[in-house]
């Protein structure tokens, strides 16, 4: 039995009247890919800010390990191990990309101001390791030669693998992707999920997804949640949620359930 | 017969076009003699009795209408006049309506001496014709100096030259002063009480022009064919060696010119690390800067209301270390505003320390409005530090030292973090960053260089009063970042230069100083929002070649995490 990395338990969300998530729960395995599915507006993304203290859960905790994590801010809960990337590349864009990879790696860097200032051996130490790494890093995500490119001018596939990249620079124990071939062809899907296969058998860790296209789904994920208005409906291994027909209604109807459930 | 239709169309389109951006820079005319910039740089010769500086604004946006007009596929030459003529069109209208009405009862500019200036003397009849005709004399120049650039880059250094040598023949004068001899009789020559000679002026044109000629082709060459960055250092080496020098030869009032230069370079570096590369946008920037004039003027003054009477060596950093403590305690407040709403709030704030200085409350020490008077020059052994121009020094040794400081800050993993900050706070908070600590250190610092400008200035000055410390300085500080180029050091440095350096040395703008802020901010934003001189994308990866060979090679031997 593996044990369990990321538990979110009961977490309710909710905007003044309007309730995003309410009673959420489920468990991450330490070593595993868990996906959370749901159709448009489910509150996937909302799970994802509520796990990294974007937002502040309304009710419920989240459990990180041993440690209680709700509650903390998002740099305490990057520094803890959790790290993500968003549905709408987010990278920072006026920096290149090897300097993007270098913020994330803000949290093992040693150096201070003044140290900086005086250029310390010590500092100039830790800049050529954190330099080292982020080529490194760079290769990795098959950017390499484009580090000195501003985020903003790379392509769309770029900017996703180096957003990651970034992700990774944290050196998280839990990875969080939302929506990873969001807006490519089936292509670029594929060479997304062999990539994030790479991450996981590299780095060793633990991801956590959300995805819309059914085939990375089914084919990657050891777990499925699906949420459906902001409750989970389902929970269970790929094959398992397919056949519910709670998530077939959910995704295509009640009618479309009825008459998939005999079949 | 359709394709002749087509081809009128087009011709239309394009004689429509020419007399648009004629008309524009007429409509610039128009303004300039409106508000009374004109008449004001009318009555100021470039060359003495042949061309004042207005005459040559008005000839010079009549050659920038030709020029841009003679680019369409028609007759360029016809487009150039046409251009030209439209653009002295509206002030030779102008000139009609001022003999048909009052006007100068709504615009006290359009006074009888505009009128004469634009009749250039002659009796009504024949001025307008006498205008236009020189308008479109001017765009044709123009338009043949950009159908001939081989020729208009000739001639170019000549005529910049004497533009130059007039608009400053005030300065240029007060630094030649001081010889006799050669130089004297070169000076007397060349320039009378006024403006240029007549000869002085076509001596002027043709050395320089020849000295192009000589040497311009192969520095020419040399500068093609170095490398941008290359070419970069060699323009901010000159620059440096210019304003290292220029002070000592040129005198006292050179010398606080640039100085006032200097400490806005300083002030500009300090804002910089806040909305440059931090993009926390602080309106209320000019509180630091009080508060070191403040605290070195009640540390070192000969004062009654002076608390101690230090010399300025030890009251300096005890006001750059407040200085950095009130950025701070400023921070708090608005560490989780953003945006626009910072710039409101801090506004405030900065608002409220001026307002503190003047209430009755803090008059007792700080003087209210008469301030604090008597602060002494800084002492550097048995030498004071007195005159302007060795105050310059002490200013010019600050700013670099904030300068490299902020250089190493922008490459370090503090920069970086401000850099994330300024993308996007939430991510960078997401990966790991504390907002806190890093918003709080962009105040303090930026807080320091303030501060340290206010010093230097509270000595400069030898008082202080809170009138010196309105809204207008920071926005002052942050007009010369953005025209200077957000987030770049050598922005910051031209940015100084062209806002505050030239309307001082063209002493006669003070007046208008505000009118040519809007019109270059607005200019800039619209043709090069970027600023003049950008920051530079830090080449790393490439920059580190030796390194990547080694890494390709043992590229397993380095773990991706211990």
């Amino acid at each position: 039995m593996r044990k369990t990395l990321l538990s979110v338990c009961n977490v309710g969300m909710r905007f003044g009247g309007l309730v995003a998530l309410s009673d959420v729960s489920f468990d991450v395995q330490e070593g595993s890919i868990h996906s959370v599915i749901g159709p448009n507006g489910a509150g996937k993304t909302t799970v994802f800010n509520c796990i990294t203290q974007n937002l502040r859960p309304t009710s419920g905790e989240v459990w990180f390990g041993d440690e209680r994590i709700d509650g903390l801010k998002p740099d305490g809960v990057a520094a803890r191990g959790i790290s993500r990337t968003y549905q709408n590349i987010r990278l920072f864009r006026n920096i290149t990309a090897i300097e993007n990879l270098l913020v994330g790696m803000h949290l093992h860097l040693r150096s201070n101001w003044w140290g900086a200032v005086l250029n310390t051996p010590f500092t100039r130490a830790d800049e050529r390791a954190a330099h080292d790494e982020a080529l490194e890093l760079l290769q990795f995500v098959g950017l390499r030669g484009r580090g000195d490119v501003l985020a903003r001018n790379l392509a769309y596939g770029e900017q996703r693998r180096l957003e990651i990249g970034r992700a990774l620079a944290t050196r998280p124990r839990l990875l969080l992707l939302d929506e990873p071939t969001a807006g490519m062809n089936p292509r670029e899907t594929s060479e997304m999920m062999a990539f994030v296969e790479r991450v996981r058998a590299r780095y060793e860790i633990t991801l956590l997804l959300i995805e819309h296209q059914m085939r990375v789904v089914m084919s990657m994920s050891d777990r499925v949640t699906v949420l459906d208005h902001g409750t989970k409906i389902a929970e269970g291994r790929p094959a398992e949620v397919q056949r519910d027909p709670a998530v077939i209604a959910a995704y295509l109807g009640t009618a479309a359930a009825a008459h998939a459930v005999p079949a | 017969m359709r394709r002749i239709g087509i081809g009128r169309t087009g011709a239309w389109v394009t004689w429509r076009r020419t007399a648009l951006v004629g008309l524009a820079f007429g409509a610039g005319a128009l303004h300039l003699a409106a508000v009374g910039v004109l008449l004001m740089l009318h009555q100021r010769w470039i060359v003495i009795d042949t061309l004042s500086l207005g005459q040559a604004t008005v000839l010079l946006l009549a050659a920038g209408a030709g020029a841009m007009a003679a680019r369409g596929d028609g007759s360029r030459w016809l487009q150039g006049a046409l251009g030209g003529v439209c653009a002295v069109l509206p002030l030779a209208l102008l000139s009609r309506a001022m003999d048909a009405l009052t006007l100068q009862p709504i615009f006290i500019a359009l006074s009888p001496d505009l009128q004469a200036m634009l009749t250039l003397g002659l009796p009504p009849a024949a001025a307008t014709p006498a205008l236009l005709a020189l308008g479109a004399v001017a765009g044709l120049v123009g338009a043949g100096l950009r159908a001939a650039p081989r020729l208009s880059r000739a001639l170019l250094p000549g005529a910049v030259a004497v533009l130059v040598a007039g608009v400053f023949q005030e300065l240029i004068q007060l630094m030649l002063q001081q010889y006799e001899g050669p130089i004297g009789a070169v000076r007397d020559f060349v320039y009378t009480w006024e403006g240029l000679t007549q000869e002085g002026a076509i001596t002027v044109f043709l050395v320089v022009t020849l000295l192009a000629q000589l040497f311009g082709r192969a520095t020419q060459g040399r500068v093609a064919a170095m490398e941008p960055a290359r070419r970069r250092q060699i323009w901010a080496g000159i620059a440096l060696a210019v304003i290292v020098v220029l002070p000592a030869v040129a005198g006292s009032y050179i010398g606080q010119v640039l100085m006032l230069v200097g400490l806005y370079i300083l002030m500009g570096i300090g804002l910089n690390l806040e909305v440059g590369l931090a993009g926390l946008l602080d309106l209320g920037f000019v509180a630091f800067f009080a508060v070191g004039a403040y605290t070195t003027a009640l540390l070192t003054a000969d004062a009654p209301n002076a608390l101690m009477h230090l010399p300025y060596w030890a009251a300096m950093p005890v006001s750059v270390l407040l200085a950095v403590c009130v950025g701070v305690l400023f921070g708090l407040p608005v560490l989780g505003v953003r945006g626009d709403y910072l710039a409101v709030a801090t506004m405030g704030l900065g608002e409220i320390v001026r307002v503190i200085v003047l209430s009755d409350f803090g008059a007792p020490l700080l003087g209210g409005a008469q301030g604090v008077l008597h602060i002494p020059k800084p002492q550097l052994g048995s030498y004071t530090l007195s005159s302007p121009v060795a105050l310059f020094y002490l200013t010019l040794v600050a700013a670099a030292i904030a300068a490299f400081i902020a250089w190493r800050l922008e490459n370090s993993r503090l920069g970086r973090a401000w850099m994330a900050l300024r993308d996007d706070e939430d991510v960078a908070q997401a990966l790991g960053i504390n907002l806190v600590r890093s918003k709080l250190l962009a105040y303090g610092l930026g807080a320091a260089f303030a501060g340290l400008a206010g010093s230097i200035f509270a000595t400069m000055l030898s008082s202080v009063y809170p009138s010196s410390f309105q809204l207008l300085i920071s926005i002052n500080v942050l007009a010369l970042i953005i025209v200077g180029g957000m987030g770049s050091l050598p922005g910051v440095i031209l940015g100084s230069v062209v806002l505050i350096g030239l309307p001082e040395l063209l002493r006669e703008f003070g007046e208008y100083r505000y009118l040519f802020y809007g019109a270059v901010l607005v200019v800039m934003m619209r043709l090069r929002p970027e600023g003049l001189w950008p920051s530079d994308v830090r080449q790393r990866e490439l920059h580190a070649g030796d390194e990547t060979a080694a890494l390709d090679a043992g590229a397993d031997l380095l773990p991706a995490r211990e």
